[in-house]
């Protein structure tokens, strides 16, 4: 499903180019839940970006569904995204101007969906939101708001999942039930999950889980 | 309908879906506040001025068609073709008759000659006759004309025959009663030097006195009124069909006094109204910026959840469009109520009602709001599209805002279509452009060069002080930019208040309380020390009287002067008619020689001219050109010495042609003075005619008035625009200050944080753009100074008199203002608890 072959990231800094990844050498398959973990800094975020497809890498492949991400262009890649991608992260990641239910329904439609508002309803209702819907982001609290942003992301049915620390900005007890209800949907969905943590509760659950350490996968 | 097309409209319609949603929502909450102010503010300025000349230049009409007594009239040495009468009325337009000729008018044994007006129902169709009860009284307006059996003569003609109201006098065969006494008539005055004393008398009545036979020399005018577009249709028409001995008279000249005041008002007006545009576009530049970088990460993450960049362009875009035409509608709501007032300013300068006014400033204010969001705005919006989406991962990627220089040729585009729109001078409005460009150019090299200069010095100011510099310092592109957005407002601002204050003065200059408002004509050489002597009993000081003699222009280098030679319509007139010729050793007051050398005091009598430039260009005259003036039936030879312009509005006694002292001593002159009367003295007129009948009192008061009204309407009308510059100034500044809000919040939350005291952290905003006022008030004024001094002496012809004090003010005002704009705008930092600053970031 999600495949990286060769990849390099390097960015121009102060002090010359930067590596932040090299060599990486990865395949998820379809169904597969998996765990990117590593310290702060260690390229966990960057690898993740480069195999949704938001950044491109600076060698190397990245292969989504099968489509190689670095033949097309950026506006292909919004459109592959758009099909097959769902994003949970770490700020949630709200527009702060639309309201819970009107933040589910934008991928809706953005990609044509025919009923955006009674799908977005059902999925709040399944994430326990229902009666928060006209809420702004704003007016609801860190738990609250990441479930809004778990529900956008399974709305348009993705084949894959994204998810960057997706518990980082919340307490111990809250968290834990973003990660079950993340690991519910995942199930009842069959979606393909890549997450990058350093949280180990978050990891056990994920069939695999992979190291990367100064840009290097280790295992 | 099919399952694909549906899901294809919903997919082109969901941008626009979007664009509305989060406009809705953040006009609400006040995310575009500046810039939808700053919109309003400019259409609003751009609309109240384009309806405001739009009534001027009506009015203007109206005063020109005042002066015909009509919006065109047909003259004729024969009678009017009746089929005339009736197609003018097919076309919709009013007529009225009118019949002049020269007669004698007798009571008792006195006679007098006088110029005979016979009017039918309906004169005058534009303006007011105005009547009295005794000569030179207090006069009032009327919209009846003489009934059949009465006249009503001007004062000077009952002052020469001894009559009242109410005797009676003949006229040819007939006899008439005076029922009233003639104070104004509006279309005389063109001719007011030319004419015998006025009788005025019914169409009807000229039948009985048997004075209009085949063969007598009348002429008869058709007077028509009604929509422009009619008249215009009309008089192509008449245009085509005109016999010998007709002619067709518009209203393409307004009065000369009148247009140049109005000319400078309406370019003031005009140069107002874009600044406002200029500085709204500053402020909207600013706010779009703030904006876009406010939204980098909503577009971002848009972009993660798969929207193209044309998807983004298109949710922008819509924004950008409705929030135009809203605040263009906003901004033609706030114009046409500014209309209100300036209507009502202008209000005593027409009679009767003004039409509608028209739709075209509201066209002209909406395109224009659209044109400042699409220059000024649209660049850093669009510029959303490039954002990389992996910022919804790594903020460090950063998004930097379009360059203002992306502004610039949307800008200069726009600037330039409403200079033309308004009719600005092309020189003026080039100029006005040449010098914000060069400007903005000077801004930006001064406050790079003022704000690294500053660094030096942060090691001797306080704490508060050190924190402000080190933030002009620290962000020298902000800095920059905000002082240059800063700068550019307050030199316009400047500009505006330089040339104003002198514009102003000027114009109250012209028609001081003092002007004359009556022309003594006719009088004898020998009467001239006993006229200033019978004025003098009266405590009026007495005034300088002019010797005048007729002369007509015979030859012009050889070439005899004839009414067919010319095209133009007023050299042909010029061509027939006699001039009133004038000599002095010096050159009048208010004239100025343009061309040529004016005459030493000390040369013996040689014939030589100096010619108005205006009669100079519409006879095709140059210095050196020998001419030949007909005094009566004696040849004057000379050269024309010089060419003068001369202050036709002063209400001074001027001439077209002068001559030096001592040529024209052999022939008979009359003397011509000027003189101010109060309205309580206005009785000793009557006793100077009973002492020197053959004397002529022309009373131009009443149009004296009118210009005095037309222009004290015009400086109101620019004080009024004035303020929307002023509004649209502060627009700017509170921009410049939402620009860097932001980032402020954050800093004054770690310093407070830091155990900074909320008065420390005051004195510190303060102190920073305190020095950013100082800074752009100081390169403004410098800018503001040399271009004002520029368009003063090449558009508004203005010897401009720079007050240093205003400078000053200039820039401390910048630095008050900004200080002030910095602590209001920032209020929202300080008053936020610091906790709340940074869980917010």
């Amino acid at each position: 499903m999600v495949e990286a072959r060769g990849v390099e990231k390097r960015v121009p800094s102060p002090e010359g180019d930067l590596t932040i990844l090299s060599a990486v050498e990865l395949a998820i398959f379809a169904g597969e839940t998996v765990a990117v973990i590593g310290a702060s800094g260690s390229g966990k975020s960057t690898l993740l970006g480069l195999l949704a497809g938001l950044d491109l890498p600076t060698k190397g492949i990245v292969r989504l569904d099968g489509h190689d991400l670095t033949a097309i262009d950026e506006d292909g890649r919004a459109a592959l995204r758009g099909q097959l991608v769902g994003f949970v992260f770490q700020s949630f990641q709200l527009l702060p101007s639309l309201t819970a239910i009107e933040n589910v329904m934008l991928p809706l439609e953005l990609a044509g969906n025919a009923q955006p508002k009674r799908r977005a309803e059902a999925i709040l209702e399944r994430v326990g939101l229902q009666h928060r819907r006209r809420h702004y982001p704003r007016q609801l609290s860190g738990g609250e708001q990441q479930r809004v942003a778990i529900a956008r992301a399974f709305a348009t049915q993705p084949k894959v999942l994204f998810a960057d620390e997706p518990t980082g900005n919340l307490d111990q007890q809250t968290g834990g039930a973003i990660a079950e209800l993340l690991f519910e949907l995942n199930r009842e969905r069959g979606t393909t999950l890549v997450l990058v943590t350093h949280d180990p509760c978050l990891a056990d659950p994920c069939n695999r889980v992979v190291r990367l350490d100064n840009g290097r996968l280790t295992s | 309908m099919p399952k694909s097309f549906r899901s294809h409209l919903r997919i082109t319609l969901g941008p626009y879906r979007l664009g509305l949603r989060l406009l809705r929502r953040e006009l609400v909450a006040g995310e575009l506040r500046v810039m939808a102010a700053a919109l309003v503010i400019a259409v609003g300025a751009l609309t109240a001025v384009g309806f405001s000349t739009d009534r001027v230049a009506q009015a203007m009409r109206l005063g020109a068609a005042e002066l015909l007594a009509a919006d065109l009239l047909l003259a004729s040495s024969n009678p009017i073709d009746p089929q005339w009468t009736r197609q003018a009325h097919r076309h919709g337009l009013a007529t009225a008759h009118t019949l002049s000729f020269r007669s004698m008018l007798a009571h008792g044994d006195r006679f007098q000659l006088a110029e005979v007006k016979a009017v039918s129902e309906g004169y005058p169709l534009r303006g007011r006759l105005e009547v009295a009860k005794t000569p030179f009284g207090a006069a009032h307006p009327t919209r009846a004309i003489p009934s059949p059996g009465t006249v009503w003569l001007e004062g000077r003609l009952l002052s020469a025959l001894g009559l009242r109201v109410g005797q009676t006098v003949h006229l040819g065969a007939a006899q008439f009663t005076v029922t009233e006494v003639l104070a104004l008539e509006p279309d005389r005055g063109g001719e007011l030097f030319h004419i015998a004393p006025r009788v005025l008398m019914h169409i009807a009545d000229v039948a009985p006195t048997q004075l209009v036979q085949p063969a007598s020399r009348v002429t008869h005018r058709l007077l028509l009124a009604g929509e422009a577009a009619a008249i215009a249709g009309f008089r192509k028409q008449l245009a085509t069909a005109l016999q010998p001995g007709e002619r067709l008279q518009g209203t393409d000249q307004a009065s000369p006094q009148l247009r140049s005041a109005l000319s400078r008002a309406s370019q003031y007006l005009g140069l107002a109204s874009i600044t406002s545009v200029l500085i709204a576009g500053v402020a909207v530049a600013l706010a779009a910026r703030r904006y876009a970088t406010r939204h980098a990460d909503s577009v971002a993450l848009l972009r993660s959840l798969g929207a193209s960049s044309r998807w983004v362009a298109q949710v922008f875009a819509l924004q950008v469009l409705v929030l135009g035409l809203l605040a263009g509608l906003a901004g033609c709501a706030l114009g046409r109520a500014g209309e209100a007032i300036l209507s009502n300013l202008f209000a005593g300068l027409v009679i009767g009602d003004l039409p509608p006014p028209s739709w075209k400033p509201i066209g002209i204010g909406l395109a224009a709001g659209m044109g400042t969001l699409l220059s000024f705005a649209l660049p850093p919006l669009l510029k959303l599209r490039t954002i990389s989406p992996v910022q919804v991962l790594n903020r460090n990627v950063g998004y930097f805002p379009a360059p203002m220089r992306a502004s610039y040729a949307g800008a200069i585009l726009l600037l330039a279509a409403l200079g033309y729109q308004l009719g600005l001078e092309p020189r003026l409005a080039s100029s006005v452009l040449a010098g914000a460009v060069a400007t903005l150019i000077l801004l930006a090299i001064s406050a790079r060069l003022l704000v690294k200069g500053l660094t030096g010095l942060r090691s001797r100011v306080g704490v508060a002080w050190r924190f402000g510099l080190a933030n002009v310092a620290r962000r020298p592109q902000e800095s920059v930019l905000q002082i240059v957005a800063l700068g550019i407002g307050m030199l316009v601002l400047l500009v505006l208040t330089f040339i104003r204050t002198d514009l102003l003065s000027s114009w109250q200059a012209q028609f001081p309380p003092e002007a004359p408002n009556f022309f003594l004509l006719d009088v004898q050489p020998h009467q001239v020390g006993a006229v200033q002597r019978h004025l003098a009993q009266y405590g009026l000081s007495p005034p300088a009287l002019y010797p005048m003699v007729r002369g007509r222009l015979r030859q012009i280098n050889g070439q005899p002067v004839a009414a067919t030679h010319y095209s133009d319509p007023r050299a042909r007139r010029l061509a027939t008619r006699d001039f009133n010729l004038s000599w002095s050793e010096q050159l009048p007051a208010g004239n100025q020689v343009v061309q040529g050398q004016w005459w030493a005091a000390s040369e013996r009598p040689v014939p030589a001219f100096s010619v108005e430039q205006g009669l100079a260009e519409t006879l095709a005259m140059r210095v050196g050109d020998k001419l030949i003036f007909d005094v009566a039936g004696q040849p004057i030879e000379g050269r024309v010495e010089s060419l003068r312009s001369v202050a036709w509005d002063s209400f001074q006694a001027n001439f077209f042609v002068m001559l030096p002292p001592g040529v024209l001593d052999s022939f008979p002159a009359t003397y011509l003075t000027s003189l101010h009367l109060p309205a309580s003295q206005r009785q000793v007129l009557g006793g100077l005619v009973q002492a020197f009948p053959g004397i002529t009192v022309l009373d131009v008061d009443a149009l004296l008035e009118k210009a005095r009204s037309i222009v004290e309407q015009a400086i109101r009308a620019v004080q009024y625009v004035f303020l929307f510059t002023l509004v649209a100034g502060l627009g700017v500044l509170y921009a410049a200050v939402q620009a860097t809000l932001d980032e402020r919040k954050v800093e004054a939350a770690i310093l407070r944080a830091l155990g900074a005291s909320r008065n420390r952290v005051m004195l510190g905003v303060l102190s920073e753009f305190v020095i950013l006022g100082l800074l752009a008030g100081l390169v403004a004024t410098l800018g503001a100074t040399v271009l004002s001094k520029w368009l003063a002496s090449a558009v508004f012809d203005l010897d401009l008199h720079l007050d240093p004090w205003l400078g000053i003010l200039g820039i401390l005002g910048g630095a008050a203002s900004a200080g002030l704009a910095g602590l209001v705008g920032t209020r929202s930092v300080l008053a936020m608890p610091p906790n709340a600053s940074l869980r917010a970031t």
